[in-house]
């Protein structure tokens, strides 16, 4: 199987700025992958660039084996569905699934009804007058219904309310059990994630962080708790992702394949949470950046 | 593609197509106005005049309301991310929407144009230069009549189109296709259309049966003197030369021949000797014109070149939406 999604040194600047930069990722196809940052990290344009809606600046990224926006053959295998949800707000939500249906040759027609039908939207109702989150159901349905290879949503869950939130994740993994699609996500709240991914990549300043699978993520990070001492006195295997110190104790977040073995130290519990959460605190300290490396 | 554009579009075509409609019906039912370069009634007046206000409104209408929205719309509201992740490249996106437009703008304005050159084709094939109304070439009907229409229509829409790719807002790319689209009007003919195909010249003299306008200051001295030309020629240029061929005012003597003297007048005829001592003395009139018949090679040549242009801006248009845009 190809991958989903693979990156070399992708970069790419607006102006002066630049959103995203060495970005080097592979993503194994058959994941849901929960792209995590900040605001501003520049998820939304790997996503973009992902779905080849923008060009890379520098690097190269390959979705499903080819370049993102390339042709016919390209579009059909990849489904985006942007942060702001769009639908054309003269359009009812039949029209919308029509157009689906013209545009698009692998169009499932009873998978696009049963969904609309299931979120309880009125088909005769004008886009333009459905709620945030009814248009981003309507412009999920319309992305799973092209019945694509890969699925890249793009803060997906930001516009719904915490029980529609809920739902639309199970509804998304369900349609990955049946369906087989890889998923991209993003989202600036881990908890979102935690339920759905199995692969998370972190992504700071336009800088990818950390990319692995989660079992293995939560696997390799401990958070060490012991009597005061500098970080630069612990075993080279151990990267130091955060460290904080009392006047007596030092709490260090590490990442490590090796086991723990200094006594000294009480080897805490880390969820996922935490984890980012070090990540994304750990970029503000300047000369504290973790190694840029792919855990695999 | 071709039902989205249909849905997409089908309003500002029916707003569109609907007042051609309702204005072919007016025309048909008035009937044409009386044959003859001769005063018309006040229902064929406004409608004459009225005609050309209908025919140079509409390709800007088709410009600014159908061609600069078409993409600067979807850009604004993001819709064009919907759009373009369906499996229909960009191009064949823009492709359908362009060519559906250009038919539309072409078959609105072939249309009206034919409705309205029929309709004056009574008056305008009766004008002679010298008489109220304007010939066919002048630069105010020249531009109503005949396939010119066409080729402004798809112009301006393309040029809508474009400019909503480049400026990517819907009112600001309505509002900068307006301002060019009218430069493009204003200076295609005073710039290019006296000159496209080159213009007759002549040096005659000065009689009594030629003479076209003449116009005194208060002082007797000549402000004004014109001379008529070919039946249906668009004058160029309409000035008295001496022997020596320097343009000149003409004498002041002429002003005596003049009845009243000392104010202007409008078209006077002065004694045949006052013009046989003008051409005595060397003064002439040079004309330069484009002849009547020059009206279709000058038709075809502007569509031509409005159509020409529309297509290189659809290809940057096509280019743009594949490389520039996100």
């Amino acid at each position: 199987m190809t991958a989903a999604l693979g990156a070399r040194a992708l970069g790419k600047r607006y102006g002066r700025n630049w959103a995203l930069t060495g970005c080097t990722l592979d993503i194994p196809a058959g994941h849901v992958v929960g792209l995590v940052g900040p605001n501003g990290a520049g998820k939304s344009t790997l996503l973009n660039l992902a779905a080849g809606m923008l060009t890379p600046t520098t690097g190269t990224i390959e979705v499903c084996g080819g370049t993102p926006g390339s042709g016919r053959a390209q579009l059909a295998k990849v489904a985006f569905v942007a942060q702001e949800t769009p639908v054309y707000p003269g359009l009812t939500v039949a029209e919308h699934l029509r157009l689906g249906a013209r545009l698009n040759p692998g169009w499932d027609d009873a998978l696009a009804r049963d969904r609309v039908a299931g979120l309880g939207l009125d088909p005769r109702r004008r886009a333009g007058k459905l709620s945030g989150g009814q248009r981003a159901q309507l412009a999920l349905t319309m992305a799973i219904a092209k019945r694509p290879e890969l699925l890249l949503l793009d803060e997906p869950v930001a516009a719904l309310d915490p029980l529609a939130r809920r739902e639309f994740l199970a509804d998304l993994m369900e349609i990955v059990a049946e369906h087989g699609v890889s998923v991209v996500l993003s989202s600036h709240l881990v908890a979102d994630l935690e339920r759905v991914c199995d692969h998370l990549v972190v992504l700071v300043a336009g800088e990818v962080r950390l990319d692995g699978e989660v079992d293995e993520i939560l696997a390799t990070h401990h958070r060490l708790t012991g009597p005061r001492r500098e970080v630069s006195t612990l075993p080279a295997h151990q990267h130091v992702v955060s460290a904080s110190h009392t006047d007596r104790q030092t709490t260090v977040l590490v990442r490590t394949e090796a086991p723990i073995l200094d006594p000294q130290w009480t080897v805490g519990d880390l969820d996922l949470e935490d984890l980012v959460l070090a990540y994304l605190s750990g970029a503000a300290e300047p000369g504290r950046r973790p190694a840029l490396e792919v855990l695999r | 593609m071709i039902w989205l554009t249909w849905r997409q579009f089908r309003l500002q075509a029916l707003a569109v197509y609907g007042l051609l409609g309702v204005l072919a019906v007016v025309l048909v039912l008035a009937g044409k106005p009386v044959p003859g370069d001769v005063p018309l009634t006040s229902t064929d007046d406004l409608l004459y005049r009225g005609g050309f206000v209908v025919m140079y409104v509409l390709p800007t209408v088709i410009g600014v309301f159908w061609g600069a929205p078409l993409v600067a719309r979807e850009l604004e509201a993001g819709t064009h991310r919907l759009a373009w992740n369906q499996t229909v490249t960009r191009t064949r996106w823009l492709g359908t929407k362009l060519a559906a437009g250009v038919l539309a703008a072409a078959l609105a304005a072939g249309v009206l144009s034919l409705a309205i050159t029929w309709w004056s084709g009574s008056v305008d094939s009766a004008v002679t230069g010298s008489g109220t109304f304007s010939v066919r070439l002048s630069p105010v009907v020249f531009g109503a009549r005949g396939v010119a229409p066409v080729g402004y229509a798809v112009f301006a829409f393309v040029l809508g189109v474009v400019l909503g790719i480049l400026l990517r807002r819907t009112v600001v790319a309505m509002a900068a296709t307006l301002a060019v689209f009218a430069a493009v009007q204003l200076a295609v003919p005073f710039v290019a259309r006296p000159y496209v195909l080159p213009a007759t010249e002549e040096t005659v003299v000065i009689t009594a049966s030629n003479l076209g306008r003449m116009g005194l200051t208060d002082k007797g001295e000549f402000e004004l003197l014109t001379v008529t030309g070919p039946a249906g020629a668009w004058m160029l240029s309409n000035e008295t030369v001496d022997g020596a061929g320097q343009v000149v005012k003409p004498p002041s003597w002429l002003a005596e021949c003049v009845p009243p003297p000392g104010r202007s007048a409008h078209r006077p005829m002065p004694a045949r000797e006052c013009f046989a001592k003008l051409a005595g003395d060397g003064y002439r009139q040079r004309i330069v014109y484009q002849p009547a018949d020059r009206f279709w090679p000058l038709q075809g040549m502007e569509t031509a070149v409005h159509l020409t242009l529309a297509a290189l801006l659809a290809a940057l248009g096509l280019r743009w939406v594949r490389t520039r845009l996100s």
